[in-house]
């Protein structure tokens, strides 16, 4: 297939790192779509201008999201990527795949769009992109065949996504994958239908290390953590001292909480000024480990600054049980969903929503009572109001 | 700009099949436009959807919010995925003449 030079992208071969460019090229000697996409970009370096309009609205019957509509405003140019839609594709919990659905998926992708996937977007669906709109109702159709299912997009639910978990984690607090699995199944209407002011994230992560970022990526963190004390192995500790470790610079130097105390025979933990870091769990393995009583801290309210400043999320639950079927989980989502879709604006994030409104207000609205755990930061503020509660007497 | 046509009428659409000139909106271009969604023919639920659409849009400038949507007509949103299986922005919206619906990815 004739393509067009394209010596501006050509530069983004060079160097020892991945290419996208080389990738896209791979495809573009046997894809109209592929040869189109280095055209376009081509010209965009040029012209130093986008060349794709601003949102689409398709999809497929019975969903609201899933597919984001994109279209060129040079067609007649580049008719390859006239359309050139993204389907996002509901992934596995964990990102667990055997070769043969990796090539059904690819099979699928071959027959009805550009070859060209992402695996995996930061939402952490599977991205299938470029393919036109006709080609939408097979790819859903050969998809659902398979056993996969289309992601969130728009104001939904996105798809809920986890870290690997017990699959390969000896960190985790919980089952990061059962806990996935039960939100994405259990929310399907909130998934594909959108009806929030806005995108709502769930992520769950095994361990504080947070290895899927959910504090900073998703409006409800889900991250695994204990409530009793760290354990430690002090035999492990000493072969770790032994092997050359320096247990004081390295390990309780490091510590946020300086919870921890080494004597050159014993580490000694002040359990009450732990902050549940990792630091000494990921410093020392096999000598310390998370405690017995173990579960997770939900947090509410992180996002990216689109419409507003990024926020990080913040505590809502200090520390919950995380025991299936979750309805205790499932029915405090369903609270917030209530207050926010009530009386959340337009894309405002529920983090933006509570800023908006008031924490106080918020926790009056969902029914949850306020805990210290909740502060995120002292106040700034010296002028102090509080409310008395009842009567003002007491 | 495409054109797009069903029995005696034609009409101005973008490339996602919404009305070019919403002001050409009627009864029987609405008929017309449910074709392409999927809906065959316009049942009293579909037009109270439709005209309450009409009217938010005509004071406001603006489509509502779906759960606005749910609310004031009265049907759940499962209900309206039945009336048009594309779903209140990209099926009723369209039918009910209303420029496209920006989205977010």
């Amino acid at each position: 297939m004739a393509r067009k030079p394209t010596p501006k992208l050509d530069q983004l071969e060079k160097g020892p790192w991945p290419s996208f460019v080389r990738e896209i090229k791979k495809r573009a000697d046997k894809n109209a779509t592929c040869a189109d996409l280095l055209g376009v970009l081509e010209k965009s370096y040029e012209e130093r201008v986008g060349h794709w309009k601003h949102g689409g609205i398709v999809g497929v019957f019975g969903y609201g999201g899933g597919v984001i509509g994109r279209y060129s405003d040079v067609p007649e140019e580049f008719p390859g990527v006239a359309h050139f839609h993204t389907v996002r594709v509901n992934q596995p919990a964990g990102w667990f795949y055997t070769s043969a659905a990796l090539r059904t998926l690819c099979d699928i992708w071959d027959r009805h769009g550009s070859g060209l996937l992402n695996m995996h977007g930061s939402t952490g669906d599977i991205i299938f992109l470029g393919t036109s709109t006709e080609h939408l109702e097979p790819i859903f159709e050969e998809l659902t065949q398979a056993g996969f299912d289309l992601g969130g997009s728009g104001s939904d639910l996105r798809t809920p996504s986890c870290c690997c978990g017990e699959a390969r984690c000896e960190w985790a607090c919980y089952d990061t994958m059962a806990f996935c699995q039960e939100m994405t199944m259990h929310f399907q209407d909130e998934l594909h239908r959108p009806a929030f002011p806005y995108k709502f994230k769930i992520k769950a992560a095994g361990c504080p290390n947070d290895c899927v970022a959910s504090i900073a990526r998703a409006d409800l963190s889900v991250i695994g953590t204990w409530r009793d004390c760290i354990e430690i192995d002090q035999a492990e500790v000493a072969k770790h001292a032994a092997k050359g470790n320096d247990i004081v610079k390295d390990v309780v130097m490091n510590c946020p909480g300086k919870c921890l105390s080494w004597d050159g025979k014993a580490l000694t933990v002040v359990q009450e000024d732990c902050k549940h870091c990792m630091h000494c769990i990921n410093a020392m393995p096999k000598a310390v480990r998370p405690g017995k009583e173990r579960g997770a801290a939900l947090l509410l309210g992180s996002k990216a600054p689109i419409m507003e400043g990024a926020l990080l999320s913040s505590v809502l639950v200090p520390f919950i049980k995380m025991e299936p079927p979750y309805d205790d989980i499932k029915a405090l989502l369903e609270a917030i969903w209530e207050v926010w879709s009530e009386d959340g604006k337009n894309r405002e994030r529920v983090g933006e929503f509570i800023q908006r409104v008031g924490m106080g207000n918020f926790l009056d609205a969902i029914g949850l009572d306020p805990d210290p755990s909740m502060v995120a930061h002292p106040r700034e503020n010296p002028y102090v109001f509080y409310d008395l509660g009842g009567n003002g007497k007491e | 700009m495409a054109s797009f046509t069903h029995g005696n009428i034609t009409i101005e659409v973008d490339e996602d099949g919404f009305m070019a000139q919403p002001e050409k909106w009627n009864n029987e271009v609405a008929l017309a436009l449910a074709s392409t969604e999927g809906v065959t023919a316009l049942s009293e639920d579909h037009w109270k959807l439709v005209n309450y659409l009409r009217d938010y849009y005509t004071k406001f400038g603006v489509a509502p919010m779906i759960r606005k949507l749910c609310k004031e007509t009265g049907f759940p949103l499962k209900t309206v995925y039945d009336l048009f299986p594309s779903g209140p922005a990209k099926g009723a919206c369209k039918v009910a003449g209303l420029p496209k619906p920006t989205g977010c990815v």
